[in-house]
């Protein structure tokens, strides 16, 4: 039972992975937090399960759609909100508040179009029956949402770490004001990061009603808070970090699950207040107290 | 003295007001939220934190009048110290979350409004907060007088922020506020200041919360923690713009009023429009509607 928790927990911790990568992402680039974030990803979902109910899409397809079309919302997005956030003084907190109203009128706005029923997507649509892993039975569609953010997250290492324009970003990340000074066009490279946060909380999106069994517009919130938790454990600003801090936070959820069922529910809560308290350079965060 | 005049032209108004207008509900929302708001002005106006997880001091103000009500059989205004009791003891145990700077603070604050929530609504402690299927304390219910402590507890918030515009403590709050280290440089204990603040505005919401729980007297946990609480009381002080006491004051009697008038039949168009204006505020006048007087030069309570 120990085994079979621990493989499910990293499974499903993949995918928390690729909840919390585009977050981190934003938040990495940016220095701000988008609230929003649980919502976009919602909105996601609901692509998805119009896009299945109404023509038949596969959620694979429907992930590349979203991705492209959430990208290019992204942009103007970014334009319109983001410079002017950040010559305000104090624009980690502003930008804050400012996506939790975001937040709220995405909410609002899905309530309005689809209604506060749950929506969720058959699962034989990502196969049948369950797959044996180490002794471990899971469910089809979890290693297919596993297998998914995998991809992802590589297909992230690559921009960040292969690519010109990666490079670039990091530098952004690294020193905003150096950036500047070396003659990097910053608000282009956070455009293109901003764009590609969104796009990845779409697909994990997608994803969501097979992995949260079916989705509601409220959501958002709750999603957030476990996106945070995920990219803390894994060191604020460090988008790679998400891969351990999301298994982390799915290993500790499968254990609860197991031991401790009642209870599971607190465990987001618990391991963002406990790390930020005790260790909010995160795991492999250097020694600068940031929080 | 002119700061008394407007508060008190309100506490007058709403003291009169139920034999005036028969939704008495109603009338006791709207004080409630003037209270939650000014105590939310308290610990976000003052020293730039701003709690998301404001509600759950209010969540918890309202069990703690709830359990002293059900278990102890506590008079209602004994139960009531219970409620404000309770959400001290959380503002404590929180404490250690202002060493937090201000995403961080606010977000871990949100988690630990959650994390009260789930403990407060778990099936297995159904034995003593009867769990997600609510609280009926309806042995107590007496709306007429409740609503007038709802009233006593609105004067003590609007006294508080009298006393922070205009004592030396408040003035060191918002020193700590802009500048930490200058701040304490100059001899002002920050940790003392931030815990007093803290601690009032906690005090306040579970005071809120409890009266809730007394005048509403049937509630599940949804009511008491739910987020709707944090966020009008966040819109109503942004909007009528924090550290004063005449913005969060108009800030709920236009948009509470405006919510009212219009209906609530379909709460979607107002959370939307409440997320708008939450936007349009951060983007182009972050300092609320009063900043619009004050930029001009003009002093405003």
């Amino acid at each position: 039972m120990l085994i079979g928790a621990i493989v499910a927990g990293i499974v499903f911790g993949l995918y928390f992975a690729l909840v919390g990568l585009g977050l981190n992402l934003v938040f990495g680039v940016m220095r701000i937090v988008n609230l929003a974030h649980g919502d976009v990803l919602m909105l996601g979902g609901y692509t998805a399960w119009w896009l299945f109910s109404a023509f038949g899409l596969h959620p694979l397809e429907a992930a590349a759609l979203v991705f492209v079309v959430f990208i290019v919302v992204g942009f103007p997005l970014y334009y319109a909100v983001v410079p002017r956030l950040q010559r305000a003084r104090d624009a980690e907190m502003l930008s804050l508040i400012l996506f939790f109203g975001l937040s709220q009128m995405i909410e609002a706005l899905t309530t309005i179009a689809v209604g506060t029923d749950q929506r969720s997507l058959p699962g034989r649509v990502l196969g049948i029956g369950p797959v044996i892993l180490f002794g471990a039975r899971l469910p089809k569609p979890w290693v297919f949402s596993a297998a998914v953010s995998a991809v992802a997250v590589a297909a992230v290492y690559v921009y960040l770490y292969r690519t010109r324009l990666g490079t670039l970003t990091r530098a952004v990340m690294v020193s905003r004001d150096e950036a500047v000074a070396t003659g990097i066009d910053i608000h282009r490279v956070s455009a293109i990061a901003f764009g590609i946060a969104l796009g990845l909380a779409g697909v994990a999106g997608v994803f969501a009603p097979f992995m949260l069994g079916s989705i509601t517009p409220d959501i958002g919130v709750d999603l957030n808070l476990t996106a945070f938790a995920v990219i803390v454990v894994g060191t604020l600003g460090n988008p790679l970090g998400t891969v351990a801090g999301g298994i982390i936070y799915g290993v500790s959820l499968m254990l609860m699950q197991t031991y401790f069922s009642s209870w599971a529910n607190l465990l987001p809560d618990l391991l963002l207040i406990a790390v930020l308290l005790v260790r909010p350079e995160g795991l492999f965060g250097r020694k600068v107290r940031r929080a | 003295m002119r700061d008394f005049a407007l508060p008190i032209l309100v506490l007058a108004a709403f003291a009169v007001a139920p034999f005036l207008y028969s939704n008495e509900l109603m009338l006791f929302n709207f004080v409630a939220f003037l209270a939650l708001a000014q105590g939310l002005n308290i610990v976000y106006g003052f020293t730039g934190y701003l709690p998301f997880g404001y509600v759950g001091f209010y969540g918890a103000g309202a069990y703690g009048f709830a359990l002293a009500v059900m278990h102890l059989h506590a008079p209602p205004l004994l139960a009531m110290a219970a409620g404000g009791g309770a959400a001290l003891v959380l503002a404590v145990v929180l404490l250690p979350l202002l060493r937090l700077s201000g995403a961080y603070f606010a977000i871990s604050s949100l988690a630990a409004a959650q994390a009260v929530y789930e403990v407060v609504s778990n099936p297995a402690l159904e034995k003593i907060t009867k769990g997600p299927y609510g609280v009926s304390l309806t042995a107590v219910f007496a709306p007429r007088f409740s609503y007038y402590i709802a009233l006593a507890i609105l004067a003590l918030a609007f006294a508080l922020v009298i006393w922070l515009r205009n004592s030396r403590f408040g003035l060191a709050l918002q020193a700590i506020r802009e500048d930490p280290v200058s701040a304490s440089m100059a001899g002002v204990s920050v940790v003392r200041g931030r815990t007093i603040a803290w601690l009032l505005s906690a005090l306040i919401a579970g005071l809120v919360g409890a009266v809730f729980a007394w005048h509403i007297s049937v509630f599940y946990p949804d009511t008491a923690f739910d987020l709707g609480v944090s966020i009008f009381a966040t819109v109503f002080v942004l909007f009528g713009g924090a550290t004063t006491l005449t913005g969060p004051l108009l800030g709920v009697l236009i948009l509470y009023g405006v919510y009212n008038a219009i209906g609530i039949t379909v709460p979607q168009y107002f959370q939307f429009i409440y997320g708008a204006l939450i936007v349009g505020l951060v983007l182009f006048l972050p300092n609320g509607l009063v900043s619009l007087l004050t930029s001009r030069g003009i002093r405003v309570p």
